[in-house]
């Protein structure tokens, strides 16, 4: 049975031209993907001292926030909370979208993308790229499953089952994503143990931020009781993640072997402390939470605030991929060094601009299967669509 | 005739006619890709007899340069290096580059994407320009 | 002269000197023996009984030379480019003491951990470990992640941003993989038991050699000087060791 409330029916010419913007956007990434595999990174920013660039941003944003969105779904199938039901369907395909799309820009961004082939086959046990790729494969499965027993009337007795399935697993995934940099022992930016539980209450704050948004999109109702919940939801997230970063350079700052780099990227670091303390804290963290708490907050108040934290997921990114590989590595922790290689000073990097066309075409291909999916398959409550 | 049955008819010649147009080129006189054209020394005997060689040079290669790269097993029968010394052109001294280069001429034949010259030196004997670094 | 009076005849006198010449002569060839047998026999894979290693005399590395740069530079067909795309296997790091203000220089490569990071990150296993203590990566098999250069922690690796057609012949190397000082695992598969920039250092402040034979020059001279390791603290037990530092 169709989705009679859809924004945009197939039978719109509006539709088309989403799928054809999408579509554009999308092919425009692949070319800059190629022209990046053809040419090699030398026509990127990157460099040997700046290894992952803004391709990695984007993509570890759009796989966090995949694993993230999730959390409506669970709230719904496992925690049984009514309000979110209706939703958790969407939740699933925007999962699948935002996973489809980050991967694809991190299988791009590899200096031998035709290799795939052999990253499927060839496993290091010890890496946590390789328990990656069985993760991430992994996940998709069990989320099309959990779709699969949600849209299907006979299989929906098995949906909470599904669901506990998709809760751990999600949380073992993005304690993977975490654990990439956790694992980097030499150097100052990572190496921690915090940064697991932290980019587990990202994906939760930047999920939650996107939900906010795909629902706004297909013209989700504004009942107060369902905005409170998101509102408290969206706040309570944000200040978590906010928490966790500030552990996460307040113990950085009592060792004293790390407060050089702390300064840099709090202080004197160029860009980067403003991005940080603009961009994240105050843009991204402070102003959003101010937002929702507002009593007379709207349903427009929430999609602002929303629309802010992701601004502040892309900052906190940047400043955490670049600015942590900016600073240099302490090899000879009693001299000062100089060297052809760059050894001791600070690398500059500045965004190229196919590094972000590719990351944009992720965002195209995760918009692209949102939007198709949502055609396809019965996902969009059927609700009257009200205008806020 | 309904409308369906227009639209169906409209679509079906569509595609005939990309499918025509995509063609173009394997219809063109001549313009087939040519065999391959091998020039190479018979008198020593390779590795295997040609016909072995054509289905299974991968796989050889695949398990010689595995004992290359982990165990250090070199020379011989185990060295492109050994095979560039006869299968290399002998006026351009390279195996690809050119359409009737040894590799090349099979290769664009089957159009298989030939990997290994990305990295190994196509042309044996070249040397490394070096530039002086400077300080 | 009569052979009876001295007290060492003649007939010994000759045969003590041809037997000393004999081993005077023969005597470095031996070494050389056991260093060739250590590389590897053509059609014998390389064996843990040996561990490569590097050991480096800042003191004697001299203020503004950079022959072993230069020298690995030529043996493996790297450009020299110092751009920040450009490949350095091995670069001349300027160190000065924080608190003292003396200088110094080393050179720095990878280190050939025991324990290394970069292959315990490698998802598909191209950075890897040979039996001999040779750390390097297999380029056929690396995708270029570069997650190997995020984790290493002497900032060894490079990754290769440009198509390449100038490779030695025994220096395969190509864009998008990633790449690093090998112990010209190529000198020493065919014997010649030294790495180029060993060679190259006109006061020889680098030693390498074979770090389980006890009787080789490096292990002697590491028994005898004291050594670091760089950044020892990670627990990495690296193959290239520093005196001076």
């Amino acid at each position: 049975m169709m989705a009679a409330t859809l924004p945009v029916d197939r039978s719109e010419r509006r539709f088309w031209w989403l799928v054809a913007g999408g579509g554009l956007l999308l092919a425009i990434g692949l070319g800059a993907a190629w022209y990046m595999e053809h040419h090699g990174h030398i026509v990127t920013g990157m460099s040997n001292e700046v290894v992952w660039g803004t391709p990695h941003v984007f993509a570890i944003f759009l796989i966090v926030a995949a694993s993230g969105v999730l959390n409506i779904a669970s709230m719904a199938s496992v925690f049984g909370q009514a309000h979110y039901k209706p939703w958790s369907r969407l939740s699933g395909v925007l999962s699948v979208a935002m996973l489809a799309g980050g991967l694809m820009v991190l299988m791009l961004d590899l200096g031998r993308p035709e290799r795939m082939v052999v990253a499927a086959t060839h496993y290091n046990p010890t890496s946590v790229f390789a328990w990656n790729v069985l993760l991430y494969s992994g996940m998709f499965a069990a989320v099309l499953v959990y779709l699969w027993m949600q849209l299907e009337r006979r299989m929906n007795r098995y949906a909470k089952a599904a669901g506990v399935a998709v809760l751990i697993w999600r949380f073992v995934l993005t304690t993977g994503t975490g654990l990439i940099f956790a694992f980097l022992v030499a150097r100052q930016a990572y190496a921690s143990a915090v940064l697991p539980p932290l980019f587990i209450v990202m994906s939760l704050a930047w999920g939650m931020a996107v939900f906010v948004l795909a629902r706004a999109a297909v013209g989700g109702e504004t009942d107060a009781d369902l905005l409170r919940r998101m509102r408290n939801l969206l706040g309570l997230l944000v200040a978590l993640v906010l928490y966790f970063m500030a552990v996460y350079h307040l113990t950085n700052l009592y060792f004293a072997k790390q407060t050089a780099f702390e300064r840099f990227i709090l202080l004197d670091g160029g860009a980067y402390p403003w991005i940080f303390w603009i961009g994240y804290v105050l843009i991204g963290s402070i102003v959003p939470m101010v937002l929702v708490s507002r009593a007379t907050a709207t349903a427009r108040t929430l999609r602002v605030a929303a629309a802010l934290t992701i601004v502040g997921a892309f900052a906190a990114l940047y400043v955490f991929i670049i600015g942590g590989q900016a600073f240099p590595l302490e090899i000879f922790p009693d001299y000062e060094v100089t060297s052809s290689f760059r050894d001791g000073a600070i690398a500059a990097y500045a965004p190229s601009v196919p590094e972000v066309l590719l990351g944009l075409g992720g965002v195209a291909a995760a918009f692209l299967i949102s939007v198709v999916g949502m055609q396809v398959f019965d996902i969009v409550p059927a609700r009257a669509v009200e205008a806020d | 005739m309904t409308r369906g049955d227009r639209h169906r008819c409209a679509w079906a010649l569509a595609a005939a006619l990309v499918a025509w147009t995509v063609c173009a080129p394997a219809r063109a006189e001549g313009s087939r890709v040519p065999l391959p054209s091998i020039k190479v020394d018979r008198s020593t005997q390779c590795v295997a007899p040609p016909d072995v060689m054509r289905r299974s040079h991968m796989e050889m290669l695949k398990h010689r340069r595995d004992k290359t790269v982990h165990q250090g097993i070199r020379g011989g029968d185990e060295s492109l290096k050994q095979c560039l010394s006869c299968h290399a052109d002998k006026t351009s001294g390279a195996a690809i580059g050119a359409p009737d280069a040894f590799c090349q001429s099979c290769h664009d034949y089957a159009g298989v994407k030939l990997d290994c010259f990305d990295c190994h030196q196509g042309r044996p004997g070249v040397q490394a320009k070096l530039n002086e670094a400077p300080r | 002269m009569s052979d009876r009076e001295t007290p060492v005849s003649r007939r010994t006198l000759l045969a003590g000197a041809a037997a000393a010449l004999a081993g005077v002569t023969l005597a470095p060839g031996i070494r050389l023996i056991e260093v060739a047998q250590a590389a590897a026999e053509p059609g014998k894979a390389v064996s843990s009984k040996v561990r490569w290693g590097l050991l480096i005399d800042v003191g004697r590395c001299v203020e503004g030379c950079n022959e072993c740069v230069l020298a690995c530079n030529r043996e493996n067909g790297l450009e020299g480019g110092t751009r920040p795309t450009d490949s350095q296997w091995i670069r001349i790091v300027e160190l000065k003491d924080r608190r003292t203000g003396r200088k110094a220089q080393a050179p720095v490569m990878c280190q050939h951990c025991a324990n290394p990071p970069c292959v315990d990150v490698c998802p598909t296993g191209a950075s890897f470990k040979r039996a001999d203590g040779i750390v390097l990566v297999d380029r056929h098999t690396c995708i270029g992640c570069r997650y190997c250069m995020m984790a290493c922690p002497y900032k060894a690796r490079s990754f290769v941003h440009e198509p390449l057609t100038q490779q030695k012949p025994d220096v395969p190397r190509g864009k998008g993989c990633v790449e690093s000082c090998n112990l010209c695992v190529h000198k020493i598969d065919r014997g010649d038991g030294t790495t180029a920039c060993a060679e190259a250092c006109p006061t020889r402040a680098i030693l390498f050699g074979d770090l389980n034979d006890p009787q080789s020059a490096i292990s002697r001279r590491i028994s005898e000087v004291r050594t670091t390791q760089l950044r020892a603290d990670l627990g990495l037990d690296t193959g290239v060791r520093y005196t001076g530092l």
